[in-house]
């Protein structure tokens, strides 16, 4: 869809944008969403080809019907997406968000049915709460490898499981909160809901305005201060952050710590989310699964090329193309479609950078065929070489 | 008229905004060692890529045996008898030495692999060209010559006669350095054709027949090595005499800034220590070298000395202060600057830009932040007067990212870096390793400069015209220890020699002793 709307004068652009380090990112993003959209679209030919056309119709354009709801379920996944994606900047593999967000999750709701605070308060409480209850899951993986070595990914991802598990477990063991014949928690107090934004027939509430507002607030950390410098020079080259007197170890911890934040208050966006049915609310469910929407994170980051302003955008694409994939069940498709469409764009960006070089010099180049991958790879670093 | 095996007739191969290769003519006699000589950049790598079959070159072409010949790839090279040992070897470490010779012409019977045909091959080949190596050893156990060899024996098993060899000389001991020769020089009476790429004048005057020169893309000539000499050699390729003497007026040594006192390093591989008890003294004004073959404790103390590793034993002062143990920012605080011997590794953030990088050790000063936040206008400005004064040179100035510029610039950059920032003790571990002609003679010039303004200099270094010639005093390490301790103008190559190989040794530590 945003080939179409720019397609006179997209080749000049592409042209513009690869000049710029970030500009060819986003282009190699397009194009792996171009893919994505394409082979989403074949799949769905397949499946059903009458209906191929008018459901692939309503993925593209389904999610500007509802951009409330677009805007409300990608505040999670940008908290999410934030995490992974601040955390990776810095080397480390965050793939514990999940279990950071279900933290987030229950320490806000304990603030939101235990503590008993004013209306214009209480709310500010609970996100806090659930930044710290992330910031408490993040901080354990992030001394474990700073003190012992140990791998972040390994521990994180147990602590996904033991988050979960702790969660459920609270809060079935709750009675305040818990209602155990619906199997769920009980709505939440007025008081503790994000003020709505107004927008009717939707839950899009305060939220996501905090949200962008820390994505760019992130962008200014990594780029502007001394701890983003030391961060990053940390993510590209530990060894010569080391030589240069840099404090790796607390950069390890605060980094978790902060990414484990993010992911709490995606966690309590999540679950403060006012509804648009009046006297209900959000509730959280014990059913021992682990939370999608850390995962999300993964995939949002990693399209958003973990710059916290490309996250922002890659997180509304994802959110958006889910709507759509939502409305496309009305012609008889499954909304698993839509996991498979954003499964294989993300597939597509890992490596849309070197599909991007490989069709340049297969345009530039048509009679010289690429030969081996090797071969190509020593081209470029030759390439850079030769070139300074 | 004469029988060349190759000629490259008028290359040029372009590269956005850059002619790297800008027709250049070389021709390459049957049995010969033909050296290809130019500094960093002139286009060597890229003059054998073509050859290779890495680039298509846009003008000119290739003969062999005096017919055109077409070569899209290593492939095609292969098939002509062409074979290359890169910089980098291109070995799979996990293999054995024999998997890795192998690799992609591997014998076999109906899919199945022959290694006992293989192996008898390589067997006779290894005896024939004195390469020994054991086949079934694993290349990451293995020393770095050894993996040459390997590389080498990759070449003659594929019956290659044409061997090309980039910057071989780089990696390798001065005892392995002259076993190559050896080898080449067996080659070349083989019949083999050689070509070498390098700038080090000494190798090409000891084993080249002939030697083509190419400066900043362009062919300046080819000459007989019987009828040139060293300096018309280094004036082909930089342009301008090079001046070989480090000038160096004598000076009286100061006060003591570093003081190293009985350290013992334990080894990460084996039982041994990799430096055991060793005391030494730098004082101000000085520059004193630690001499030695690869690999004799040099790298380890250094890392003790520097911060990066931890000291099992023993003290290193700073100007009178107790560094042992002390965090690497403070020893940097207190005054050391640290030429690291790995520029890739440790001296830079090679995806940070050039400015990033000047600031790397003082980006937290106050000069260049406030309550946080970096000034960037100030870093800009810094760098860019850093890089007028040291003649660092990038395509985009202070925002060309480190790892698009050439080695010798990168290491400029660490140079400018290490020497601006306030220090009392300059520790340069092989800073002109890689570096050409014109760039080693730049940093010899500034490692006197810093000692004439009374600084005290640790120099680590493995080449031997570079510890005689830059030195006041040379300490030998041989297996972790000081073996011997000279006025760098009271002893000759030989005769240390001698101490780096441990045919030699005196009691140096009673006389460091003594001097406490």
């Amino acid at each position: 869809m945003q080939k179409n709307k720019t397609s006179p004068s997209l080749k000049d652009r592409i042209h513009t944008l690869t000049s710029s380090k970030g500009g060819s990112a986003f282009t190699a993003t397009l194009l792996a969403i171009g893919m994505g959209l394409l082979f989403g679209f074949l799949v769905m030919l397949l499946a059903s080809p009458f209906n191929s056309v008018p459901g692939f119709l309503e993925i593209l354009l389904g999610g500007a019907s509802r951009l409330g709801d677009v805007l409300y379920f990608a505040t999670p996944i940008l908290m999410t997406g934030l995490a992974v994606g601040f955390a990776f900047k810095m080397g480390l593999f965050n793939i514990g968000a999940s279990g950071q967000y279900t933290m987030g999750m229950f320490f806000s709701l304990y603030v939101a049915f235990m503590w008993e605070l004013p209306t214009s308060i209480h709310w500010i409480a609970c996100i806090i709460a659930g930044m710290v209850g992330g910031m408490l899951w993040g901080i354990i993986p992030g001394l474990l490898k700073a003190t012992l070595n140990v791998n972040e990914v390994i521990t994180s991802i147990m602590f996904n499981y033991i988050g979960m598990y702790l969660v459920d477990m609270w809060i079935q063991g709750n009675a305040v909160m818990y209602v155990s014949s619906k199997t769920r928690t009980q709505y939440l107090p007025a008081s503790a809901q994000i003020p709505s934004l107004g927008i009717t027939g939707s839950n899009v509430n305060f939220a996501i305005v905090i949200a962008i507002v820390i994505a760019v607030l992130l962008f200014v950390v990594l780029n502007k201060t001394i701890f983003g410098f030391e961060l990053k020079a940390t993510g590209f080259n530990k060894h010569a952050s080391q030589y240069a007197g840099m404090n790796g170890k607390r950069n390890i911890i605060l980094t978790m710590v902060i990414a484990g934040g993010l992911a709490g208050l995606g966690g309590a966006f999540a679950i403060l989310a006012p509804s648009s049915i009046a006297g209900s609310s959000m509730t959280y469910e014990p059913i021992s699964v682990i939370a999608a929407n850390g995962f999300n994170g993964i995939a949002v980051a990693l399209l958003g090329n973990s710059s916290p302003i490309g996250i922002i955008f890659s997180a509304l694409f994802i959110s958006y193309i889910q709507r759509g994939g939502t409305l496309a069940t009305m012609f008889g498709y499954k909304p698993e479609i839509i996991d498979v469409v954003i499964a294989v764009i993300i597939y597509f960006s890992a490596f849309s950078m070197l599909m991007k070089n490989t069709l340049a010099k297969i345009l530039h180049n048509m009679a010289n065929k690429v030969h081996t991958k090797d071969a190509e790879n020593r081209t470029t670093k030759d390439h850079k070489k030769g070139g300074k | 008229m004469e029988n060349y095996i190759i000629e490259m007739l008028h290359i040029t191969k372009e590269f956005p905004g850059i002619k790297a290769n800008d027709d250049i003519t070389l021709k390459l006699k049957k049995g010969e060692i033909h050296a290809l000589l130019g500094e960093n950049g002139a286009g060597k790598s890229t003059l054998m890529s073509v050859l290779f079959g890495l680039y298509q070159p846009e003008k000119g072409e290739i003969k062999k045996n005096g017919e055109v010949v077409q070569i899209n790839g290593p492939k095609d090279a292969n098939e002509l008898g062409i074979g290359m040992v890169h910089q980098h070897f291109k070995l799979v470490e996990i293999f054995t030495v024999l998997e890795n010779i192998i690799l992609g012409v591997e014998p076999n019977r109906m899919g199945f692999l022959q290694k006992k045909e293989a192996r008898d091959k390589v067997i006779a080949l290894s005896e024939k060209y004195g390469l020994q190596v054991d086949p079934d050893a694993y290349i990451e156990k293995i020393s770095v010559g050894m993996q040459q060899r390997v590389e080498i024996l990759k070449m003659l098993y594929r019956d290659n006669d044409i061997l090309i060899f980039d910057e071989p000389t780089a990696v390798l001991t001065p005892q392995e350095i002259d076993e190559l020769m050896e080898i080449m020089r067996g080659f070349s009476k083989e019949g083999k054709s050689i070509l070498f790429i390098t700038h080090k004048l000494n190798e090409i005057m000891s084993v080249a027949d002939r030697c083509t020169v190419l400066r900043k893309g362009k062919y300046i000539g080819t000459v007989d090595i019987k009828e040139t000499n060293k300096e018309e050699l280094s004036r082909m390729m930089v342009g301008r005499d090079v001046n070989f003497v480090v000038d160096k007026k004598e000076q009286e040594a100061g006060e003591v800034i570093l003081s190293v006192d009985q350290v013992t390093v334990a080894s990460k591989i084996s039982k041994k220590n990799s430096v055991s008890d060793v005391s030494f003294k730098v004082r101000a004004g000085e520059i004193v070298c630690l001499a030695g073959i690869d690999g004799n404790g040099q790298t380890e103390l250094v890392s003790a000395i520097t911060g990066l590793d931890k000291i099992n034993q023993g003290e290193v002062l700073l100007c009178g202060k107790n560094i042992t143990k002390a965090p690497i920012r403070v020893r940097s605080k207190t005054g050391m600057s640290h030429i690291p011997e790995d520029r890739h590794k440790h001296g830079l953030v090679l995806d940070y830009s050039l400015e990033e990088n000047t600031v790397l050790q003082r980006y937290f000063e106050p000069v260049f932040q406030k309550k946080g936040f970096i000034k960037k206008p100030q870093v800009r400005t810094y760098c860019e007067t850093l890089s007028g004064q040291f003649d660092v040179r990038s395509g985009q100035g202070p925002v060309t990212i480190v790892r698009t510029m050439s080695g010798g610039n990168q290491q400029k950059a660490i140079l400018a870096r290490e020497l601006d920032k306030k220090h009392e003790l300059l520790v340069a571990v092989q800073p002109t390793r890689g570096l050409d002609v014109g760039a080693i003679e730049f940093v010899h010039k500034q490692l006197v400069a810093t000692r004439d303004a009374g600084k005290a200099v640790l120099l680590v270094s493995l080449e031997l015209d570079e510890v005689l010639n830059v030195s006041d005093r040379i300490l030998v390490m041989y297996e972790g220890e000081i073996v011997g301790e000279f006025k760098s103008n009271e002893v000759t190559p030989q005769e240390l020699g001698l101490y780096m190989s441990g045919a030699k040794r005196n009691n140096t530590k009673e006389n460091s002793y003594a001097k406490k």
